[in-house]
Parts: structure tokens; sequence; C-alpha cells
């Protein structure tokens, strides 16, 4: 099957000559929610604008479903809907209409049972009569969301979509995203927000300096660059760790009273039987414990810090 | 053919003429009316005729171009200026459209408000002075040629604009004189023959005389050159918009 968006050898420079992107290697299956997740500044944007056709590439290759973006760009454009990071202030057009001139401008015969499926999804079928300017800035962004789906795309860019939105048109934002997974659609988010690909994405990319980190399935980066811990509250607080406990990686905390042991998911045993045996044997008692799991936060602090 | 895009482009370029008519429409009307009763009859009855036409009459199918011209310039570069400046252009540019579909819609909305303007200014014309039309479907060649190739004049204004200033020094500085000095007012041949042979380098005059010609049968220039030289400023806009659009200039970074 082909990748819904494949990318390769993707080079950009910008007029001024820095370079955005480093030979950018990406492919996106169909049916995937997939999460750029990168500092302010890592190419971000950039990306997802040669994708669309905003911005030119300098070098490489870009595929959507097997059409290259530039000899076929009207079968890849019409497929693809952009809701973008900066907020451009639409004019005095109502909801309704500048809805309808996206779904025209992408080629597609009037639809009014689509905008009116799309108003509605997003809580704005009873601001369809008014101008957009009138709005405030989260309706203007539920309005540049429902204009992208005004044309039924197949792919979705969400460039920074929750970046100061509140937690209403977040949920609203995350139900569109699902409803849209359930239909067959792929969506493609980048956030620096890791909560939100936390939540929401099949699939991870990190990019850092216009280079594509790693890419991995969510789970298993989370699994496998994961560190666990697990908390012991003791019955009585402890001076010291006693040296027969040496071997193991364990803190003391919170006055003596928490023992934390961390320990890998990656390794064959993690050790916990051993500790709980010696625990014993040194006459530690304790009434409570819980493990933790890194957040996919740690774990992109941890690779953007790596160099 | 994108025809939905076209359309789309059109139909919203038109619906923001309709919301801003008296801007549109009727500040074009009251200026010629202005020169109407300052040009004609202020300083028409002292000017009587110009080769056989009434002074008034005279002035007419200047005034209309001077008016479609300026009022193309400035519909067509504010309506691509307008989305580059708020940031709502990245829709078109990610849209599934060839730069003629994005030029069709937007020069095509342009054009046509700048048809019915001259129209209704001519029709105001006619409340003041005779005016006959000599050759109806050379007039409106002349006067469609002239407002596509203005709108598509605009348009590269707008596109090459970095600011507002840009946006209106251009007009000022070289739409004005060159149709003040295109014969509105007056026949070249009233020239001293020095300005005669520098006015033949103002595409204005060839405009201005060869629509003045379908009106009344006279002209500065022959008809055909006029003709030619129309044709030649339209082609030359069509050929920057093309590389305007094949290199993304200031369009696409
Ligand atoms: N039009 C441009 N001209 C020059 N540099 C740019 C332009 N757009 C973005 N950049 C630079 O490219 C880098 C990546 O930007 P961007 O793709 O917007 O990052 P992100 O979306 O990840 O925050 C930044 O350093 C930014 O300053
Ligand atoms: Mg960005």
């Amino acid at each position: 099957m082909t990748a819904m968006i494949s990318i390769s050898g993707l080079n950009k420079h910008y007029a001024g000559g820095f370079q955005a992107l480093k030979d950018v290697d990406l492919e996106i299956q169909r049916g995937e929610i997939f999460a750029l997740l990168g500092p302010n500044g890592a190419g971000k944007t950039t990306l997802i604008n040669i994708v669309c056709g905003i911005v030119n590439g300098t070098s490489g290759e870009v595929l959507v479903d097997g059409h290259n973006i530039d000899g076929d760009y009207r079968v890849t454009r019409s497929r693809i809907g952009l809701v973008p990071q900066e907020l451009p202030t639409e004019s005095f057009e109502t909801v309704w209409n500048t809805c309808r001139f996206s779904r025209g401008l992408f080629g597609k015969p009037p639809g009014p049972q689509q905008i009116e499926k799309v108003l509605r999804s997003l809580s704005l079928w009873d601001k369809k009569d008014t101008p957009c300017m009138e709005l405030s800035g989260g309706m203007k962004r539920r309005v540049l969301i429902a204009k992208a789906l005004a044309h039924e795309p197949e792919v979705l860019f969400l460039d920074e979509p929750t970046a100061g939105v509140d937690v209403e048109l977040r949920q609203d934002m995350w139900n569109v995203v699902a409803a849209l997974r359930d239909e067959g659609a792929t969506v493609i988010l980048t956030t620096h927000y890791i909560e939100e690909a936390e939540q929401l994405a099949d699939r991870v990319g990190v990019i850092n300096n216009g280079e594509i980190i790693l890419t991995e399935d969510k789970t298993r980066l989370m699994h496998e660059l994961g560190k666990k811990e697990l908390v012991l509250h003791l019955s009585e607080t402890l001076a010291a760790i006693p040296a027969s406990l040496s071997d193991f990686s364990l803190e003391l905390g919170n006055s003596g009273r928490d023992l934390t042991y961390s320990y890998d998911t990656k390794q064959e045993s993690t050790g916990i039987t051993a500790l709980l045996k010696e625990l014993q044997a040194a006459g530690l008692h304790f009434n409570d414990l819980q493990t933790s799991q890194s957040s996919l936060e740690d774990i992109f602090v941890d690779l953007v810090n790596r160099d | 053919m994108n025809f939905h895009a076209i359309k789309a482009i059109y139909r919203y370029e038109m619906a923001r003429m309709f919301r801003t008519a008296v801007q549109s429409i009727v500040a074009p009307v009251l200026s010629t009316s202005l020169y109407f009763v300052i040009f004609g009859s202020a300083i028409g009855s002292r000017i009587t005729e110009i080769d056989g036409v009434s002074y008034g009459s005279f002035i007419v199918p200047g005034l209309i171009m001077l008016s479609i011209m300026t009022e193309s310039i400035s519909n067509s570069s504010f309506a691509i200026y307008f989305p580059k400046f708020t940031g709502t252009i990245f829709e078109v540019l990610s849209a599934p459209v060839s730069y003629g579909e994005v030029i069709l819609g937007y020069v095509g909305a342009a054009a046509t408000k700048s048809v019915i303007i001259g129209a209704i200014i001519l029709a105001t014309a006619s409340l003041f002075v005779d005016i006959q039309i000599a050759h109806p479907f050379v007039m409106i060649t002349f006067l469609l040629l002239t407002c596509i190739s203005f709108c598509l004049f605009g348009f590269i204004l707008g596109i090459w604009a970095t600011g507002w200033e840009k946006l209106t020094i251009v007009p000022i500085l070289i739409i004005m004189p060159l149709t003040f000095l295109g014969g509105t007012f007056y026949s070249i041949s009233m020239l001293p023959p020095a300005w005669q042979t520098i006015s033949l380098f103002n595409p204005v005059v060839y405009l201005i005389s060869g629509f003045r010609w379908s009106f009344y049968e006279n002209a500065d220039v022959a008809v055909g050159l006029s003709l030619g030289i129309t044709v030649g400023f339209l082609l030359a806009c069509l050929l920057v918009v093309r590389w305007i659009f094949k290199t993304g200039y200031r369009l696409r970074s």
C-alpha cells in the first residue's frame, strides 16, 4: 500500500540562506494520526507548508498518495485540508460564505449538507450568518477548521491546533480528530504540547533543528524509552539507605519516608522481586506503593537535549 | 479546469464589491460629475469645440478611461494585496488552482466592476451632454481591453507591494500623471509640437485616442495603432503575471 504522505530527501533553504529542513525523510500511512513534535523553530510549519504547496521546497520529493506535489498538484492539494498556525483575520464575510468559498476553491461542487455538518460538529451552526471578524479568537479557529474540512479532505494538517485555546475548544477539536479517524482520514498535527500527542496520536515524530530525530509508534516509544518508578512509602523514616541495598538504584525522599526505585522496562527482569526480598531481610516495612511511568514529555526533553 | 474555484473567487470578490457599493460605485460617479461641473461647464464654456465636438462631449471618453484605469488598478491591487496582508492568501496558495484560474477569478471580478463603473459613468455623462457612439463594438472592445489589462496591472502591483504606501504611491506617482497628460481634457494636436512628440511615449494617449475615436471618429493617433498598443500592454501584463506564478515571486517563499 502506498503511504499517504511520503517525503524523501526534503531540504529547505529560505531566501536568507537559513536551512529550515535538513534531508527529511518521513512516511505517514493512510488513516494514521501522526503527531509531529518539536520545539519552536524546529521546522514543523515549514514541513507542513511545503506539503500543502504554500512554501516551495529546495530539493527532495514529496508524494501524496503516490502523486507528486509539484507535477500533480491538483490531485494532491484537493485531498489536503490545512488549519494554519497563524490566525489570519478573516474579513466581513459570514461564516457560511467563507466555508462555501473554501469548498469551491478546492474544486468541489456546492455541498450545503457537508458545510452544515461541519459547522454543527464545531458548534458553529448558530454563528453561520455572523461575519467572521465579529467572532472571538477561539471561534475564528473553529472557522478555520470548518474551512479546512469544507471540501472533505482525506488528509488534514493541524498546525499547533491547541496553542492558546480554551479547554472546551480543545475538547471539541479532539472530538473532530477522533471522528475523522473513524472516517478513515489521515491527520497530521504539529505541537509542542506533548499532552496532545500523547492523547491523540498513533505515531509520533520528533523534529529538532530541521531534522527528524525519530519516528515511532507512540506506545512503543513510551515503552522503549520510558522509565518506570516504584515508590514505596515506608512505615518508619529512614536516615540512610542500608548498605545491603546499594546494588539497587534507590533514592530516599520525603524526609526519609519514601524510597523510590527506578527501573528500565526494557530489561529482562525489573529487579522488583529481588528488591522486595532485600527490603524484608533489612527489616524495612512499607504501608503503600505506587508505580509511575515517564510521560512523552520526559522522553521528548531527553531526546532534544541529547546532543 | 477548476471551474468551481474560479466561480468561488469571482463570487467572493463580487460580494466584496456589493458590500462596499458606496465606495465602489458612488465615489467614481461623484468624481466624474465633479469633472463635468469643473471642466465641462466652467472651462468648457470658454473652449467651444474640439474637432467639431462640443467640449463637454469631447471629454466623456477620456473621463471614462480615467476612471476605469484608476478603478481597475485600485480594485485589483487591493483584492490581492489584502489577503496577502492578512494572511488569508494561504488558502489560495494551498488550493488546487492554476495561476490562470486565480487570475480569471480575481481579475475577472475586478474587470467586471470596472465595466460596470464605466457604464455608470457613461450613463451619468449622458445626463450632462450629448453623446454619440459611432462604433459601439470598437468602443466595447477598447473598454474591455483597458479594464482587463489595467486589472492585470493592478494585480501585479498588489503582489509586488510590500506595504500600503507602495500600493498607493504607484497610482498617484505614475498612473495619475499619465492619464492626465494622456489627452483626457484636450486633444494632443492642441499641444506645442515638442510636447506632441513627448506625448507619443505615453501609452495612455493611445488608449484614450482609440476610445474617443469609437465615439466621435476623431483621433490623435491611428485607431489600429491604439488597438495594437492596448493589446501589447495586455500581453506584457500577462507575461509578468505568468512569471510571478512560475517563480512564486512574493507569494511563495
Ligand atoms: N519565510 C521565512 N524566511 C526565513 N526563515 C524562516 C521563514 N519561515 C520560517 N523561517 C525559519 O525557519 C525555522 C523553522 O520555522 P518553522 O517551520 O516555522 O518552525 P516551527 O513551526 O517548528 O516553530 C525558524 O528558525 C524560522 O525562523
Ligand atoms: Mg510552527
